[in-house]
This record gives C-alpha cells, sequence and structure tokens, in this order.
C-alpha cells in the first residue's frame, strides 16, 4: 500500500483503521519513526491543510523566517511522534478464534507531532515574540518550550514544568502577546506516554488581539508536581484545584490544593484512566447489562 | 501513587466545646441575642448546603462581624456526578446527552459546544448544513433568553419579590413549549448532535415561536415596570456586589459579570461560530460593576437574543436545506418520525433497512453501537453561555469515545468571586451578590 493512499485512508475521520496487510503490525512498539507511520500521524491532522504537513525539528527564527512563504520541502526530516497508546485488534474481540483477519491488527495510536514553520497565521509572530522574550531573560526559547504544535487551526506550546510561570507571564504581560484571560487548567492522563503521564492543559484567551493558545505541561506519574500559575492568574485558583482532585497534579505554590468536587478524605483521583467509573450491572427483563466500563469497547 | 491532601476534614472531637446555633427561618433576631450573650466576637455562619436562596447545592461559609461579612467561602462539589468521567465511555453522539445535564438550566450551550468541538476534531465545521446552523443559533438564544430570565425571576425572589419570580418563570414556560415543540423535551434536549441537528424542526414551529417572542416581549415589559424604576430594588442592587474590569480580568471571569464594567467582550463577537457574524446585534454593557449592572445586562441581552431569533427565524423560511452533515458516515442514519407507538426511527428507513438493503442494516448498526472514529488530537471550543465563556476540551485517541471530555464552565469559574464580592458587604446582601453571579450548581460540579 503506498503512502498516499494510506495518508487519504486515515486523514478522512471515518477511515477503517488501518488496513490488515500493514507493515506496521510486526513492530507494535518500535515501528514509531518509521516514514509509513510518520505519514499516518501527520494525515491525522485535518487542520494541516494550511500549514506545513512535515513535522521537523524546531528551526530558527532566522530560518524560518527565510522558510516563510514556501510550501512543504520535499523530503521533511522527521521527528518522534507522540505515541499516547497501541491498539491491537477491532471490535473489541480478544482471545477468540478469529478469523476475519481483523484482530492482527496493530494501531499506534499517535497524537499531531510537532509542526515546522510557518505555523501561518499569527501563530509565528508568537513564538517568535516569546522566542525573544525567553532568549532575553536567559531562560532560552529551547529550554523553556519543548515543541510548538500547529493542529487544527490551534496552538499548543508544550512547556517544561519549570519554566511555565515565566512563559505564562510573558504570555500575559508583553503588549504584543497580552493572553490577559486565563480560561483554566485542564487535566489528560496518558498512561501510556512513559515518563509524561500527567498533562496540564491550559487555555488563555488574548481579548486584546483577538488570539486565544494552549500551552500544555506533562509530569510524570511518580513525580507529578507543577508550579501554581495562579500568581500569574488567579482564576486558575479553582482549575488547578479540580485538576489535583481529579489527576492527582499537585501544583507547587498554589494557595490551598484542596479537593474541590471530591469529598476531601476521598481515595484516588477519578479523572485518572487506570480508575475505574464504577456502576452496577443492570438487569432488565431477565437480560443483564454491564455497567458501561465493562462493556466491549471497540478497540 | 499515595493520595495527596493539603487540607484534612473537620472530624467531630475539633468542633466539641464551640458553641453552635442551628437557623431554620425567621429565628435570627434569637440566634443574634444568643451570640451577643455569650459574647462571642467571631462568629461563622455556615449557609447551606441547599439553602433555598443558592442556585443548586451550594455551601457558602461566612465569618461575620455583627452584620458585617468579614470572610465568605464557598464549598462546591456537592453535585458533581462525574459526568465528564462517564462521557469517556460513551461514544460521541451519546456524549450529547450527558454533557447537556451539566448545567440544566442552558442546557443547549452545552450541547452545542460539544458538538462543535467534535466537528472540529473531525475536521467536518465547514460541511455543516446552514440550516443545522440557524436552528442552533435559534436554539441556543432562545436558551439564552429562558436562561437571564430564570436569573432575574429567583433572583427577584430571592429578595422577596414574588411577582418578579411568577412573571419571570411565567414568560420561561411560553419558550420552554417551543423547546418541547422542536425537541421533544423541555429540559436535556439532546437535540444538537455533532453533525447537525437530530431532527428538523416540524412544522408550524416558526410561527409558534414568532408568537411566543410576542408574549415574551409582553412580559419582559412587565418585568421592566416592576423592576427598573423600583426604589426598593435598586437600594438592594446598587453598590452590592461590586467587582471592577480588573478583578474580573484577573478571575478570569466572562458574560454579563465582565460586560457590566464595560468591556463588550462576547464569544459571538470574538471568536464567531455557527454563523454568528452573519447576525445583526449588539453587545449590551453596563459600566457599574455591580449587581444592578448585571440586572441591566442581562434584560437588555433579552432584547439582543430577541433580535436574533427573528432573524434566525426568517432564515428558516428562506432556507429549507437539510439539518445533519451528508457524510453518512458520521449522520444519524435516520431522521425520526412519529408512528403508531410514538417517535422512534422513520418508517420509510426502517422499510428500507429490513426489506431491502443488508448493507444499510450493518451500517445502521454499526454507527449507532459503536459510533464514529474521530482522529486523534485536542480542540479546544468556546461557546458564549449565559453565564460566561463556556469553553470544551476535547482530546480523542483515534477511537469512538472520547479519551477525555472537559467542561470549563463560566458558573464553576464566576463562584470564585464570592469571597471579593460579599467580603465587607452586609450578611443579606451575600444572597444578592451570589444571585447576581447567576451560579447553576449543575455546570460548577459537572
Amino acid at each position: 500500500m503506498s503512502d498516499d493512499a494510506k495518508k487519504d485512508d486515515v486523514g478522512t475521520p471515518h477511515a477503517p483503521v488501518e488496513n490488515p496487510k500493514d507493515a506496521t503490525r510486526d513492530e507494535p512498539a518500535t515501528a514509531v519513526g518509521t516514514p509509513v507511520q510518520a505519514d499516518a500521524a501527520q494525515a491525522a491532522k485535518p487542520g494541516a491543510g494550511a500549514t506545513p504537513e512535515a513535522a521537523a525539528a524546531q528551526s530558527t527564527s532566522a530560518a524560518a523566517l527565510e522558510a516563510g512563504g514556501q510550501n512543504v520541502p520535499a523530503q521533511p526530516a522527521r521527528t518522534p511522534l507522540e505515541v499516547v497508546d497501541v491498539r491491537h485488534g477491532m471490535f473489541g474481540a480478544h482471545g477468540s478464534g478469529d478469523t476475519s483477519g481483523y484482530g492482527g491488527l496493530v494501531v499506534p495510536v499517535v497524537m499531531p507531532g510537532p509542526s515546522e514553520r510557518p505555523y501561518g497565521g499569527w501563530f509565528d509572530e508568537v513564538v517568535d515574540v516569546l522566542t525573544e522574550l525567553l532568549d532575553a531573560s536567559g531562560t532560552g526559547f529551547a529550554n523553556a518550550i519543548e515543541s510548538v504544535v500547529v493542529d487544527r487551526d490551534e496552538l499548543t506550546l508544550h512547556v517544561a514544568r519549570e519554566h511555565v510561570v515565566e512563559v505564562a507571564q510573558a504570555l500575559r504581560d508583553d503588549p504584543d502577546l497580552r493572553f490577559e484571560l486565563g480560561l483554566g487548567v485542564s487535566g489528560a492522563h496518558y498512561p501510556h506516554e512513559q515518563g509524561r503521564e500527567l498533562h496540564a492543559v491550559y487555555h488563555v484567551t488574548s481579548v486584546t488581539h483577538g488570539r486565544r493558545l494552549r500551552f500544555e505541561v506533562a509530569v510524570s506519574d511518580d513525580d507529578p508536581h507543577i508550579p501554581s500559575t495562579t500568581g500569574v492568574y488567579p482564576g486558575h485558583d479553582w482549575h488547578e484545584r479540580e485538576t489535583f482532585d481529579f489527576f492527582g497534579i499537585v501544583f507547587d505554590g498554589h494557595p490551598g490544593l484542596a479537593r474541590i468536587e471530591m469529598p476531601d478524605d476521598w481515595p484516588g483521583h477519578p479523572q485518572r484512566k487506570d480508575y475505574p467509573l464504577g456502576g452496577i450491572p443492570v438487569e432488565y427483563k431477565g437480560a443483564t447489562i454491564p455497567p458501561a466500563d465493562q462493556r466491549r469497547s471497540y478497540s | 501513587m499515595s493520595t495527596l491532601h493539603a487540607t484534612g476534614h473537620l472530624v467531630d472531637e475539633q468542633t466539641q466545646g464551640v458553641p453552635t446555633f442551628e437557623a431554620n427561618g425567621g429565628d435570627w433576631s434569637q440566634i443574634a441575642e444568643e451570640a451577643a450573650r455569650l459574647g462571642e466576637e467571631r462568629i461563622v455562619v455556615n449557609m447551606g448546603p441547599q439553602h433555598p436562596s443558592t442556585h443548586g447545592v451550594l455551601r457558602l461559609m461566612l465569618e461575620i462581624d455583627g452584620e458585617t461579612v468579614t470572610e465568605a467561602r464557598a464549598g462546591i462539589g456537592y453535585l458533581h456526578t462525574g459526568i465528564e468521567k462517564n462521557m469517556e465511555f460513551r461514544t460521541w453522539t451519546q456524549g450529547v446527552t450527558f454533557c447537556t445535564r451539566m448545567d440544566y438550566v442552558a442546557p443547549l450551550f452545552q450541547e452545542a459546544a460539544f458538538c462543535l468541538g467534535v466537528e472540529k476534531l473531525l475536521g467536518v465545521t465547514d460541511d455543516i448544513p446552514e440550516r443545522a446552523s440557524v436552528i442552533r443559533v435559534l436554539m441556543m438564544e432562545l436558551n439564552r433568553i429562558t436562561s437571564h430570565l430564570v436569573c432575574i425571576a429567583t433572583g427577584g425572589n430571592e429578595l422577596g419579590a414574588t411577582t418578579i419570580m411568577t412573571v419571570g418563570f411565567t414568560a420561561r414556560e411560553e419558550i420552554l413549549k417551543i423547546f418541547e415543540l422542536i425537541s421533544g423535551l423541555r429540559m436535556n434536549h439532546a437535540y444538537i448532535r455533532p453533525g447537525g441537528v437530530a431532527q428538523d424542526v416540524p412544522p408550524g414551529t416558526v410561527a409558534e415561536t414568532r408568537k411566543a417572542l410576542e408574549l415574551v416581549k409582553g412580559y419582559m415589559r412587565q418585568l421592566e415596570d416592576i423592576m427598573l424604576a423600583n426604589p426598593i430594588l435598586h437600594l438592594r442592587l446598587k453598590d452590592v456586589g461590586y467587582l471592577g474590569l480588573a478583578g474580573c480580568m484577573a478571575l478570569g471571569i466572562t458574560g454579563p459579570m465582565l460586560r457590566c464594567t464595560g468591556l463588550p467582550y462576547d464569544v459571538r463577537k470574538a471568536f464567531p461560530y455557527s454563523g454568528y457574524e452573519t447576525y445583526e446585534f449588539d453587545v449590551p454593557t453596563a459600566t457599574s460593576g455591580d449587581s444592578w449592572g448585571r440586572l441591566v445586562v442581562r434584560l437588555e441581552e433579552i432584547y439582543q437574543s430577541i433580535r436574533i431569533v427573528e432573524q434566525a427565524l426568517d432564515r428558516l423560511d428562506a432556507n429549507p436545506g437539510p439539518v445533519m452533515v451528508a457524510d453518512k458516515k458520521i449522520a444519524w442514519p435516520a431522521q425520526l418520525a412519529i408512528g403508531t407507538d410514538g417517535m422512534g426511527n422513520s418508517l420509510d428507513h426502517i422499510r428500507e433497512i429490513m426489506g431491502t438493503s443488508m448493507e444499510a442494516l450493518i451500517h445502521h448498526f454499526k454507527l449507532v453501537t459503536e459510533g464514529f472514529r474521530v482522529p486523534a488530537g485536542q480542540v479546544w471550543q468556546t461557546v458564549e453561555h449565559p453565564r460566561g465563556e463556556l469553553g470544551v476540551h476535547l482530546v480523542s485517541d483515534g477511537g469512538t469515545r472520547p479519551y477525555r471530555a472537559h467542561f470549563r464552565d463560566p458558573s464553576f469559574n464566576n463562584l470564585q468571586a464570592t469571597s471579593i464580592l460579599c467580603e465587607g458587604g452586609q450578611v443579606a446582601d451575600v444572597v444578592v451578590s451570589v444571585a447576581s453571579i447567576d451560579p447553576v450548581l449543575g455546570g460548577v460540579d459537572r
């Protein structure tokens, strides 16, 4: 199967997951960097039309300016993709005598990888200003920002946790950035992303410039500490409490990091993937329906 | 991992020896006398959970000095039902049924925000039929009117002005009838679906809605007559619960609370969705930043919503198109129809899948049980909710169910202002201040 055909397959939302004849099935976990899979991951970005599809290492701004307005390079460099899971089989059938061939399917679940300049629209300007500010402060853009992802017309900055407060402060205060409205902290748990299991996701809006972006901090399960951004965005107070409550991410420096939705003495953090939904089987006219988290999952 | 707690909960031993009082209705003066007799300087009043003046199960902890509130804290979580967690175990389409139950006073906004987010993940935002977007706008704006009416009505009721409540709820009833006509339900509609809406509006909707709007305008005039020049209302609301622009921006507060400080920030204008940029409407503001300003802004927003609804009705007349995206791999296979045994899949569709096309039957079965797959990635979609900016953070891992669905509910965020609104004011003003935030605890706790 050619790369192009595969691209079409995965690029449409309703695409059948993967062709069983795909070479990827033979090397599930290690095959991440192969060109075939990298293509699949890029093609899974429907919003990538306006942006270069290539996923190259973070270029410097000078190089980016040079490349500005150009089309996608013919042979872009490959970068590691964010593999969050590897999915086996289909239809939720496991361990049965599967004759359909779908049982042997192996699909890596990859999040959109880092983008290459130009990011398009005002994204370049924001990243340029941020680069300037972080380099001037001595932190260095490359140290603070792990990667820049443009996907579905949204800009995501992956921020190293020790610099998250500085990045937030720069985003809020610089007149050219002015993301003055902090709209809260969400969380996500990716148990298969070794060493980066817990993500805190911040969304900020610039009322002044009519822009919004997302910055994301990933920490490991063993050391789930992130500096609190309440000093920059006081409105993040309850949002960080909620993310602590549901994911167990500890926001250092928060004025009162207590549980907010669950009772104070609740054990565990319910939004983690390893936390069961609970629920009891429902019986109706003799038939029993299992709780939602124990039903067939259509992997 | 060990469970981390920043604060332990209060155990009975710690409260021993502390005098406690329980207030149920009109015995406040007795309690005040008793407290004065004991000579306690610091009195902590626990209001709720489930005080009739709070919009749901909200708990307020007030420290008072005489009649002055020196410290106010809000305790939430009593209505937490794990909707976000539940959504991770249902298909993308079923998710609508869950998120509509979050803020039950404004259910259509959660539905719309969620569906717009799913469509963005799918990359079909531009394929949504015009008529579906018009119906969404129509439903959302009608819902905004009902939500503001509930806020004004209950706010009046909390001050003892029962007439404001009865007029407000009567007006809301007229719109709930329209909701029932269109979606079959008065609340928790699950009417907006990824790709469009569940079904087209029934015949006669436009005429009925126009009729209802005239009635609502009449009730609005009544409300304004009894409220806007009422000296008691002026005394109770003006300069009470003040929060200026700087405070609002710092606390991430949006919606009428922000607009009553003079900043016309409205997601419908700033980041338009569902074609809002093509409608003519104004963003009302006030400059007082107090409870009165919020009331005035809400009243004016109802009129602006009526303007939008009228434009949407004209477009419904002009545009008979489909109400679901053309992509058969996303669109629900059947339109609903009324049969002899109630509403269900249309008989034509059943005849086709059961009688003539095995493939159509398989397709129907797959789409309804398994659902459609959504490419991996994350999106952030916001809409202008009656209470502020409602944000939806959706993560997909390429499967048929949301990997993570987070709702940034505006009431949740805005309730953080409780302390700053109430501290330094009188106990009686706490009720006014909290009412002016207009929190709905179903949305706060989710």
